[in-house]
């Protein structure tokens, strides 16, 4: 049979090929087996996930006891946090969302978004904090930060600012969660009075900057003599750069809240794995990292205590509007600020 | 050519005009319509006067910068044409902190006034926004100029000296003519930047008077989520840019010179008191311009010793967008500016500045609603940056070859036709040659800037595509201040680097 | 053979008319006042302008729909007849191969085209670099090495002075002679009419004349161009 080796070899190339389209099958199908690590998908603002924010660690953390991939994706700051979430509606890609603060949490509720988080673990926040769809994982209170060896007597109240000559610099409430935060400061203290406060504070504001870090690197290039950030920024000048002369000024009147929570997304494809990052975020791996990262309180005090300098500045009275009536308040606090700063 | 030049420039056109339009068109389609508060036409206002000002005054200032440059020769004069480059391409807050170092309250100026026993000067407020707007767009609207000035070939001028011209008939009957046909686009592209800026008219403005229609988007599409009113308000910025851009195109009017030999012959160099004004001049422009550049390196030198790793792969990241960048829009605005020489088009010329008008979150939140149904936003940052850089970059570069492109086209189209030179043999031995200067200035600065840009991207950036500007401000919002200091630096530096290359590169193959 | 049938050219209110041929290898002086449309007529030939009527004819083949370069026409302009951004030897270079890409054959025929033209030498000069009259040297020996079979000329001389002017003559004729070229030449003065010998189309009040022997057009001019002689 003079054709049986062409043949053969015919046959030989066949079962070659199928072996080939098999492997290449085999590896078509391996790479999704080996993407099946699950992902958990957490939408967070910018600082967070940066090498100097908290992402780097807890992502080590909660790996180590999930068996998944936990990815942290930026969406800018916080302010622009929510937008992504509302843009990408049911179809986004995330299951968590972190970073929210209260001043937003109504809006962020009232998308339907979210779903309930399930979590009871008590918190160490100075309020009383329940929240059905939100859960915090940090906080920090506002303050009017300077420098104690250009200001040795800082005010005491707004009031008291207003009437000196100092320069303050502060953030858009348009565009920055602590301009927003600062606002509701104001209405929280101050209530009916707060557009009189306004008016006499307009001419100890220097400028007003887009969001937190333009105003901070005015304050720290002397262009003003404070600045509104929070109570714990003194404590980062103090353990990272060794550099006390940072002080917070502490306010009769009390200072107002920022809690930054966190929510799981209602169309999420890994509910018991968000389940369980939430549940993580209250433990100590997670809180532990917050101090010294985020530069803020961590929601549940850690084991081991607080770094040096998170108790140096901690005002007697903590002020917080609900979600309900931040939001509420909103517009008519806006409209009072553009009138009384416009002058 | 010809023919199909005219469709590639028409079909790039319609690509760029939906760009710009179909974002928007997709925000005002999810936000179902476009909607206007009262309150917004207060930041219409404001937003007009601020960028009407600084256009008009930093066209101003430079007509007589660029003349001196243009009339004079002196040791350092190429490195001086070269910085003028440089505060164009600053990142906004970058630059103000520059400023602020010169004009701040610490500020040399205060400083020395102060110990002067003077009144200090406060740079929040309109003024301080026009200032600044100034700074960064006085070298642009130079170099503009002076390609200008360069462009008077040497027959006219020697001309002019075989008829005995002053310096007033010099004006009235070459530069003039030159600057009216130059004036307009560079007034046009400093309004229509000014009209989006952001950060620096709301770290100087000084208070919510201060409030522009990009910052009333910001608070739309953050706050609000009302895209409907984000869109409007969009619509409104390009509305405004698309009207500038009719006047300028009606006030324009084409020169015709004539083309020379490539003869260098300088304009005529006044020895009387004028060459003391011309030395004055530049010796304050050099100042004004170089002060707050040095505070830049002076507040980043610190920093430099520990720069945090990350620094390096972004920056990495950041020159290689830098160049695609420039490539495509160098080569996309070539198009346009040839085919536009050859015949005027007013839809095109609309198409080719429009981008600029765009508002930078407008058209990320366009985008990402556009793009999120087929695949996640995240995979394609870096197309995506790659996209928009192209689409911003190429108004600057269009205008800046547009001048020389009609120079080329009236001097030797019809020799270049006659001699059947085209496709690659005509952009070979004539479009580069000719254009090489614009073309070098032009690509140095879509580089820079694409080095720069963040706004857009934004919404696109996933966790380990940082580029160098992202890195930049987380760390800036992780307090390190110092190490923002420093990673601005070598943003700065390598954006300089980039367009210096580009831009000597351009010179010297025209040389 | 070029023939000009029924060719009407228009620009706004301008309109011109023309319709004749000539021989090959004729010597055309195109004369008339300014403004008469001289330039629109070679506009027309060459293929910038495109006729609002009527055709242009080579060899009985219609030129319209093609391109100057790919028209049997060698055209010199007014000025700006050389790039300035290209060496001497590069201009010459065009006229073989648009692209550059130049054979060790192709130089040798640039070096002859330079000697003959009284170049020798200059060919690594840039325009810039040479006189009126040798830039005018370039041109035609470029249009030596194109060999198109109509060369035109539009005024290219103007600018130089007699001497000169007829040392460039006696190229256009050693050129059109060397490339056996129908050479279509305007000029406003007649003695560089007569210089070139041949024939005159005179172009007034919108129409060019067919063309007359130069020597009996001057001899017995008609009014028109008696008045614009003067």
């Amino acid at each position: 049979m003079g054709f049986s080796i062409p043949d053969r070899s015919v046959a030989s190339w066949r079962r070659l090929m199928n072996t080939n389209l098999l492997a290449a099958g085999l590896a078509v199908v391996a790479i999704p087996a080996m993407a099946e690590t699950p992902v958990l998908t957490v939408l967070t603002y910018d600082s967070f996930t940066s090498e100097w924010g908290p992402g780097p660690a807890v992502e080590k953390a909660f790996e180590a006891t999930c068996a998944c991939d936990l990815q942290f994706v930026p969406a800018g700051d916080g302010a622009a946090l929510l937008a992504r979430v509302q843009l990408e509606g049911a179809a986004s890609q995330a299951d968590v969302v972190l970073g929210l603060d209260t001043n937003l949490t109504a809006a962020a509720a009232a998308t339907g978004l979210f779903a309930p988080h399930g979590v009871t673990a008590p918190t160490t926040l100075p309020v009383a904090f329940d929240d059905p769809l939100f859960l915090p994982f940090d906080w920090g209170w506002f303050a009017f930060v300077h420098d104690k060896t250009k200001l040795a007597q800082a005010p005491t109240s707004f009031d008291a600012l207003a009437a000196s000559d100092l320069k303050v610099v502060i953030q858009d409430p348009r565009s920055s969660t602590p301009g927003l935060g600062l606002l509701m400061w104001v209405k929280a203290a101050h209530g009916e009075r707060a557009a009189e406060v306004w008016a006499a504070l307009a001419d100890n504001i220097v400028t007003v900057t887009p969001g937190w870090s333009e105003a901070y690197g005015l304050f720290l290039e002397g262009e003003a003599d404070m600045v509104l950030s929070y109570t714990t920024s003194p404590a980062y000048h103090l353990i990272a750069e060794s550099d006390d002369t940072k002080a917070a000024a502490l306010f009769d009147e009390g200072h107002y809240l920022q809690v930054e929570v966190a929510g799981k997304l209602a169309a999420t494809d890994q509910p018991t794995l968000a389940d369980q990052f939430l549940a993580f975020m209250l433990t100590d791996a997670f809180q532990s990292v917050i101090p010294q990262t985020n530069w803020m309180y961590p929601a549940v005090t850690p084991a081991a205590g607080l770094p040096d300098g998170f108790d140096a500045f901690r005002p007697a009275k903590s002020l917080l509007l609900s979600p309900e009536e931040a939001q509420a308040a909103r517009d008519a606090a806006l409209a009072e600020w553009q009138a009384a700063l416009a002058k | 050519m010809g023919a199909r030049d005219m469709i590639g420039a028409r079909l790039l056109a319609l690509a760029l005009l939906a760009l710009v339009l179909g974002p928007l068109a997709a925000v005002a389609w999810r936000g179902a319509g476009l909607t206007l508060g009262s309150a917004d036409w207060a930041a219409v206002q404001f937003t007009l006067t601020q960028a009407v000002l600084s256009a008009l005054v930093s066209t101003v200032l430079a007509i007589p910068v660029a003349r001196a440059l243009a009339r004079r020769r002196f040791p350092g004069r190429s490195a001086l044409v070269t910085l003028m480059g440089a505060p164009f391409l600053l990142p906004a807050v970058v630059a103000v902190l520059g400023l602020l170092a010169v004009f701040g309250r610490g500020g040399v100026v205060n400083d020395t006034l102060a110990a002067l026993g003077l009144p200090t000067l406060s740079i929040f407020g309109l003024h301080g926004v026009v200032l600044a707007h100034v700074f960064l767009n006085l070298p642009l609207a130079t170099r503009m100029i002076l390609q200008g000035w360069q462009a008077i070939p040497a027959e006219r001028i020697r001309l002019a000296h075989s008829l005995g011209f002053g310096p007033a008939e010099t004006f009235r009957h070459l530069e003039w003519p030159m600057l009216r046909e130059v004036l307009p686009g560079v007034a046009l592209v400093i309004l229509t930047v000014c009209l989006t800026s952001f950060a620096v008219v709301l770290t100087l403005g000084g208070g919510p008077a201060a409030t522009t229609v990009e910052l009333a988007i910001y608070q739309a599409v953050r706050f609000d989520f009302d895209l409907a009113r984000a869109a409007g308000l969009a619509g409104v910025q390009v509305l405004i840019s698309g009207l500038a851009a009719g006047v300028a195109w009606v006030v324009l009017q084409p020169t015709a010179f004539g083309a020379g030999l490539d003869r260098q012959t300088a304009l005529a160099a006044p020895k009387d008191w004028r060459r003391w004004a011309d030395g004055l001049v530049l010796a304050m422009a050099t100042l004004f311009l170089l002060a707050p550049l040095v505070a830049v390196a002076l507040r980043g030198l610190p920093g430099l010793a520990d720069l945090p790793p990350q620094v390096l792969p972004a920056a990495a990241r950041s020159v290689g967008v830098a160049l695609v960048c420039a490539v495509l829009s160098t080569l996309a605005a070539l198009l346009v500016a040839l085919a536009v020489a050859r015949k005027a088009h007013p839809l095109v010329e609309a198409a080719a500045t429009l981008p600029l008008a765009t508002s930078g979150l407008v058209l990320g939140t366009g985008l990402f609603l556009l793009v999120q149904p087929f695949v996640p936003p995240m995979t394609l940052a870096l197309p995506v940056t790659v996209l928009v850089n192209t689409a911003l970059t190429l108004p600057f570069l269009y205008r800046i070859l547009l001048p020389e492109a009609r120079a080329m086209v009236t001097g030797y189209g019809r020799l270049a036709d006659s001699l059947g030179l085209r496709g690659w043999a005509r952009l070979r031995w004539l479009v580069l040659p000719r254009l090489a200067r614009p073309l070098g200035f032009g690509a140095g600065i879509a580089a820079a800037l694409s080095m720069g840009d963040l706004g857009v991207i934004a919404l696109f950036a996933g966790d380990r595509q940082a580029t160098l500007p992202l890195v930049v401000s987380q760390l800036a919002g992780a307090y390190r201040v110092e190490a923002a200091a420093a990673a601005s630096l070598v943003l700065v530096a390598l954006s300089f680097a980039l367009f210096w290359a580009c831009d000597a590169g351009g010179r010297r193959a025209a040389a | 053979m070029l023939q000009l049938d029924h060719l009407v050219m228009g620009q706004g209110d301008f309109r011109l008319t023309a319709n004749w041929s000539a021989e090959p290898g004729a010597r055309l002086a195109i004369m008339g006042p300014s403004g008469a449309g001289k330039s629109t007529l070679l506009s027309a030939i060459a293929g910038f302008l495109v006729p609002t009527a009527g055709r242009v004819l080579w060899n009985n083949v219609d030129l319209a729909g093609l391109s100057p370069g790919d028209r049997p026409v060698s055209i010199l302009f007014q000025d700006q007849n050389l790039f300035p951004h290209l060496t001497v030897a590069q201009n010459l270079g065009l006229g073989l191969r648009p692209d550059l890409r130049l054979s060790d054959g192709d130089r040798v025929r640039i070096d002859q085209a330079l000697e003959r033209t009284g170049l020798a030498g200059l060919g690594e000069r840039r325009p810039a670099q040479l006189s009126g009259g040798q830039a005018s040297r370039v041109a035609l020996a470029r249009a030596l090495l194109r060999a198109r079979p109509i060369l035109m000329l539009d005024e290219p001389f103007a600018a130089l002075g007699p001497a000169l002017r007829s040392e460039m003559l006696d190229l256009v004729r050693e050129v059109a002679d060397a490339t056996r070229a129908t050479v279509l030449m305007v000029t406003h003065d007649p003695k560089d009419a007569m210089a070139l010998g041949g024939q005159t189309a005179f172009v007034a009040n919108g129409v060019v004349e067919a063309p007359v022997e130069t020597v009996s057009l001057m001899a017995n001019p008609p009014p028109a161009l008696r008045e614009y002689l003067g």
